[in-house]
């Protein structure tokens, strides 16, 4: 049963990233830019989460 | 004879176009008074008890901020039916949906159990044990939701904004000093030390309490879940509007009360607070406890909502509150598994909550900035909104409004992770 909810969960993530796989919205610069901008945040922030565990560690 | 006529007509007009209002409000009050979670009550009583009344026009502030923010889930929901999680897949795709509904996810849990938190020290006010609270609270969360009717939900839930108002009638026990409350809120001014550390903290606490991811999700699911229509969308603004006041009128009250009684003492959440006030006035205490579970109480069935609405839009599964639980089992299930996870969490001895907490703060701050950032995006987007995408105005004021907030909630973040980078 387990094994079952899992493998169905699997197949509906497969069939959302099918169904999502291209995005509807023009990608005009402006929205490029905004998520290329939004990808350093979040790397940057990744970042800091990062180097606070590795400095708890310590 | 024609003057009473036109008279009548007129009263016949304004009765109609309020009892539609009446039918339409409801979403947008209920997020803005369940943005008065446990966690934003604390953080209005400590801004009293630290700073006293001079803040109170900085929460003015913050009002139309909120309701600039909520305003754009409105119209996007209105126009596209498809909720803020379905929305970003649909229009950014699967990478940054998943991003946006993992971190949803893990965001309000974390939040929950805050609330949690927040209802079990209010009633331990009273001698009720933990176990005893979550419980309840459990019970009365699943029948709210058992009759299968989003209407009922919806007034259910709007009883808990009225009770969510106790703050107001407290303050009046008080005799606050109107003349210096007047002052707060009309003369923007900064406490007597000026710009400290301390301060630009609770700054940032107020901004960040204002403005939650869980509101975005949950406002514009709630939009679609209503049914409704782009032409009852300036009654969608209106309810936004009247909701941001009310959330403004808790917040104030709530510095007014901590401002009056407790001036300069060390207060650290709103139990403590509560506690101090029941040495003063039992009723006080009572009524400060009382709104603490329920802000707890609000904030909790809101964000479990706001989950299971975007689970169910972005899983297909069918994912109304018009639905009875045989019909939409998994988000019906998704939504008990999410406040039985917090509220257990509650009850294990010595679990790290305070860790938690902080945790909320730090991983909120990962999610707050895309929503936004999508939310401004799709509003601007010509092809999914037509007539209804924003003006100059509204870029102008929501750009603005997040941008302040993308680097204040950033720097609240990071100022949780290292407490020491302000003193």
């Amino acid at each position: 049963m387990i094994l079952s909810f899992f493998e169905n969960t699997i197949e509906a993530v497969r069939t959302i990233n099918q169904r999502y796989k291209t995005p509807h919205m023009k990608t005009t610069p402006l929205v490029r830019f905004c998520l290329g901008l939004l990808r350093v945040y979040l790397l940057l922030l990744v970042g800091i989460l990062v180097f606070k565990f590795i400095q708890e560690l310590h | 004879m024609n003057f009473l006529s036109r008279l009548y007509y007129k009263y016949k007009k304004v009765l109609k176009t309020l009892r539609l209002y009446f039918l339409i409000a409801g979403p947008g009050i209920i997020v803005m008074v369940a943005d008065n979670d446990a966690g934003g009550i604390t953080t209005y009583t400590v801004t009293g008890a630290q700073f006293g009344f001079y803040l109170i026009w900085f929460l003015i502030l913050l009002g139309p901020v909120a309701y600039y923010v909520q305003e754009m889930t409105v119209r996007l929901g209105a126009v596209t039916k498809r909720g803020h999680a379905e929305a970003i897949f649909h229009a950014f795709g699967s990478f940054w949906g998943w991003f946006s509904l993992l971190d949803l996810v893990l965001v309000d849990w974390l939040t929950m159990i805050t609330e949690f938190v927040g209802m079990t020290a209010a009633m331990s006010i009273f001698g009720v044990p933990t176990w005893i609270t979550v419980i309840a609270a459990w019970l009365l969360m699943g029948t709210m939701v058992l009759q299968g009717r989003y209407w009922t939900w919806e007034k259910a839930a709007l009883v808990f904004c009225v009770l969510n108002l106790i703050y107001v009638p407290a303050a009046f026990l008080i005799n606050p000093p109107i003349d210096k409350i007047l002052h707060g809120s009309f003369i923007p001014q900064l406490p007597p030390g000026g710009f400290t550390n301390a301060l630009f903290f609770l700054l940032m606490a107020n901004i960040g309490t204002t403005i939650a991811p869980w509101m975005i999700f949950f406002q514009q699911s709630a939009v679609v879940d209503k049914g409704m229509q782009e032409k009852d969308m300036l009654f969608g603004k209106l309810d936004t509007a009247f909701g941001s006041f009310l959330t403004v009128l808790v917040a104030a009250f709530c510095v007014i009360l901590t401002a009056t009684l407790l001036p300069g003492q060390d207060i650290n959440d709103a139990a403590t607070a509560a506690i101090k006030f029941m040495g003063i006035n039992k009723y006080l205490g009572a009524c400060l406890a009382i709104g603490l579970f329920d802000a707890g109480f609000l904030g909790a069935i809101c964000i479990s909502l706001a989950s299971s609405w975007a689970f169910g839009e972005v899983f297909g599964w069918a994912h109304s509150l018009n639905y009875k639980i045989k019909e939409a089992p998994w988000f019906y299930a998704y939504y008990f598994f999410d406040l039985l996870l917090a509220g257990t969490v509650v009850l294990i001895p010595r679990a790290p909550l305070v860790l938690i907490t902080l945790f909320v703060q730090v991983i909120a701050v990962t999610l707050l900035p895309a929503a936004l950032v999508f939310l401004i995006l799709l509003l601007n987007d010509e092809e999914t909104m037509g007539r209804y995408k924003n003006t100059l105005i509204q870029n102008v004021a929501n750009i603005g409004i997040t941008g302040m907030i993308i680097v204040v909630s950033t720097l609240y973040g990071i100022s949780a992770l290292f407490p020491n980078i302000l003193k």
